[in-house]
């Protein structure tokens, strides 16, 4: 008895250990070694904290989008959406003459907005799969940022705004507070919740889920709309951070969020992955691009490598599990063999 | 008796109704746009809409094969773009390459791409969405990396390679004429070959294609490598069109092609999609690129414009979707 309560909690360490998240915190380290060993300029703390401005931004959307890909979905619309509340911030400040504090809330409110679009046209309309709409949402809200501003940048904010995307805390830079923040929130969200587990069950099996009586359509607008108003926290921080907008900001942003996430082990055919591992991947990415540009790698080499990592470890436990999948069954033919 | 035979062409009519009305809307929208401005439907711009058309249709119908096999490919913007400028660097390092060699390396940069792809998704059991979005930034990297950032531009090309987009055989311009060829093989393929009517049944069912033998990773391979050849010869197409290759040709462009496959009625959920309603739905795409600057619309209204129309264009489909499974439900009952 002792003895297989010891074998099953070797099992758990060993269960615990295996996880796809411990590989990214050695990957993580990996990485921080590397960048030390190549720049000198690397391992400095204020330096490092510093860098972490330059991704965090995109981070607060790896937040629900963990939520989206775990409820098998997807949401490509995101990078407009940023790019649409930093638009009509600046312009009800610039134009209309807005004080800040209510058009930062304006911004906020129109992230969501669009985020409550989405998930009403996927909820409305299931023959329509999430990639579909997205997509044509975010032409639509990148249109709707050209329309309102042109070619044209609008900056011109008040002095303190730059502090959301440039302001320290003693020694920490804001933005890392405020992300820990939301990074708890939802993590407790995602893990400790009904919610969550509801997330989870739908990821699994929607029919399931809908005949047990879970209100999947509530749950699904929900977490759209909650993608939504994340959107809308990147743009206040990301337009602090840039000191003005233009409509063609945040291009490309759903490309490494969806990239993050899915590097952190969430996996895109739902109902799997856990938010440590998208938050870790989200400094990896960080970490990664701002220690190859250290050493003067240039971008595009940043973006074959990023790319590269992304297939690679999605294919990595789909390959394993596949290999285990042929080792069982020539296991079982022998078997019936011997029989 | 009789009810149900009506009901039965009721609904035929439904599933038709799509392209007829996408062509209604189409001719529509050219009297409107005529009458606004008589230029619209003068022999040059029509040859000038039917050639930006050319590109995107050759591009929509292979991407309608990897959507009726449930999958997507964001990378044909990259593969696009890579092709275009490994064939446009050849070509300017020797300016006396024949045309259809500088065709040839494209495509078969394309067929690289694309099969690689295909690799990942057939054997390394990737979603799709993921390993074309992870090979199109590794895709367009390698495009900047191979340039070294430089453009190849108009006066480093050869003359006879930028006659490919120009010229015309049997008085219809090239680009044009391919595009037709390319419409009547795969129109071919899809109908009446084997492995045509395999992509249908890998999309419409997998678990039934696989059981009735059908050698899925196969299908789902092919596709894929047939979509990155088709983009590579596009890269060497555009690039002669626009007689410049860039490291961001064609970027953001997939989103288009796989618009112009929706409007033409190419479900999303796989199994189904034709190639006459891709080459209607091409052409309503790039008709609404060429007439909305016509008619004086801000180049700035322009990119909400499409978008609204794509969506309206994806739920109308939705619509109409649910409507004949209901009825079909209501016959069944009956």
């Amino acid at each position: 008895m002792a003895h297989q309560n010891n074998d099953n909690k070797i099992l758990k360490l060993k269960n615990f250990f295996f996880q796809w998240e411990w590989v990214l915190v050695l990957l993580f380290i990996a990485i921080n070694i590397i960048n030390a060993s190549i720049s000198p300029y690397y391992s400095n703390i204020s330096g490092l904290l510093d860098a972490t401005m330059t991704f965090l931004d995109k981070a607060f959307i790896v937040l629900p989008m963990v939520f989206v890909i775990i409820l098998g979905d997807i949401d490509v619309s995101v990078s407009s959406i940023v790019a649409l509340s930093s638009v009509i911030m600046a312009v009800s400040y610039n134009d209309l003459h807005l004080p800040m504090e209510l058009a930062m809330i304006l911004c906020l409110i129109v992230g969501t907005l669009c985020g409550l679009l989405n998930g009403l046209l996927i909820v409305k309309f299931k023959e329509l799969s999430a990639v579909i709409v997205t997509v044509s949402t975010q032409i639509i809200y990148r249109g709707i940022a050209y329309i309102i501003l042109k070619d044209q940048a609008s900056g011109n904010f008040p002095q303190w705004f730059s502090f959301l995307g440039w302001g320290y805390v003693g020694r920490i830079p804001f933005i890392i507070i405020v992300f820990a923040i939301c990074a708890v929130i939802f993590s407790l969200l995602l893990h400790k919740t009904t919610f969550g587990r509801y997330v989870y069950a739908m990821g699994n099996n929607i029919t399931a889920s809908r005949f047990s009586g879970i209100q999947v359509d509530k749950i699904k607008i929900i977490v759209f709309t909650l993608t939504g108003f994340m959107s809308g926290v990147t743009a206040l921080f990301l337009t602090s951070r840039m000191g003005s907008t233009r409509p063609n900001i945040a291009l490309g942003y759903e490309l490494d969020v969806i990239a993050m996430v899915v590097l952190g082990g969430v996996s895109t055919s739902g109902g799997k992955g856990k938010m440590i591992g998208a938050i870790i991947s989200a400094f990896l990415i960080g970490m990664l691009r701002y220690g190859l540009g250290l050493v003067n790698l240039p971008s595009q080499t940043i973006l074959v490598i990023i790319g590269l990592l992304l297939v690679f470890s999605v294919m990595i436990p789909n390959v394993r599990l596949t290999i285990k999948k042929a080792t069982k069954q020539n296991l079982a033919m022998a078997n019936d063999k011997s029989d | 008796m009789k009810p149900t035979l009506k009901n039965k062409s009721a609904i035929t009519n439904i599933s038709r109704f799509r392209e007829l009305g996408l062509l209604v809307f189409i001719i529509v929208l050219s009297v409107l746009v005529q009458l606004r401005n008589p230029n619209f439907l003068s022999i040059e711009n029509i040859n000038d809409m039917l050639r930006n058309t050319a590109i995107l249709s050759i591009l929509a119908i292979g991407m309608m094969l990897v959507i009726i096999t449930r999958g997507i490919d964001l990378s044909i913007g990259s593969t696009l773009a890579l092709s275009g400028m490994i064939s446009a660097l050849s070509v300017s390092a020797n300016p006396e390459m024949h045309p259809v060699v500088a065709i040839m390396i494209g495509m078969a940069i394309g067929l690289m791409c694309g099969s690689i792809i295909g690799l990942l998704i057939s054997k390394g059991k990737l979603p799709p969405i993921i390993a074309s979005l992870g090979m199109m930034n590794a895709y367009r990297g390698l495009t900047f990396i191979i340039s070294g950032g430089r453009w190849v531009s108009a006066h480093q090309m050869p003359a006879s390679f930028k006659n490919i987009a120009t010229s015309s055989i049997l008085g219809i311009n090239t680009l044009f004429f391919l595009a037709i060829v390319i419409y009547v093989i795969f129109f071919y393929f899809v109908n009446y070959t084997r492995t045509g009517r395999q992509i249908y049944a890998v999309g419409s069912n997998p678990e039934s294609a696989m059981v009735s033998g059908i050698n899925i990773d196969k299908i789902l391979w092919l596709v894929y490598t047939i979509m990155g050849t088709l983009a590579g010869l596009c890269g060497v197409l555009w690039v002669s069109k626009f007689a410049s290759a860039q490291g961001d040709t064609a970027m953001g462009y997939e989103l288009s092609v796989i618009a112009a496959c929706v409007l033409g009625g190419v479900s999303i959920s796989g199994g189904s999609g034709k190639v006459s309603g891709v080459i209607i739905g091409s052409l309503l795409f790039g008709m609404l690129d060429n007439a909305l600057p016509m008619i004086n619309v801000s180049p700035f209204w322009q990119q909400a414009i499409q978008g609204v129309v794509i969506l309206v264009a994806v739920i109308v489909n939705a619509i109409v979707k649910q409507r004949v499974q209901r009825k079909n439900l209501m016959r069944r009952k009956v």
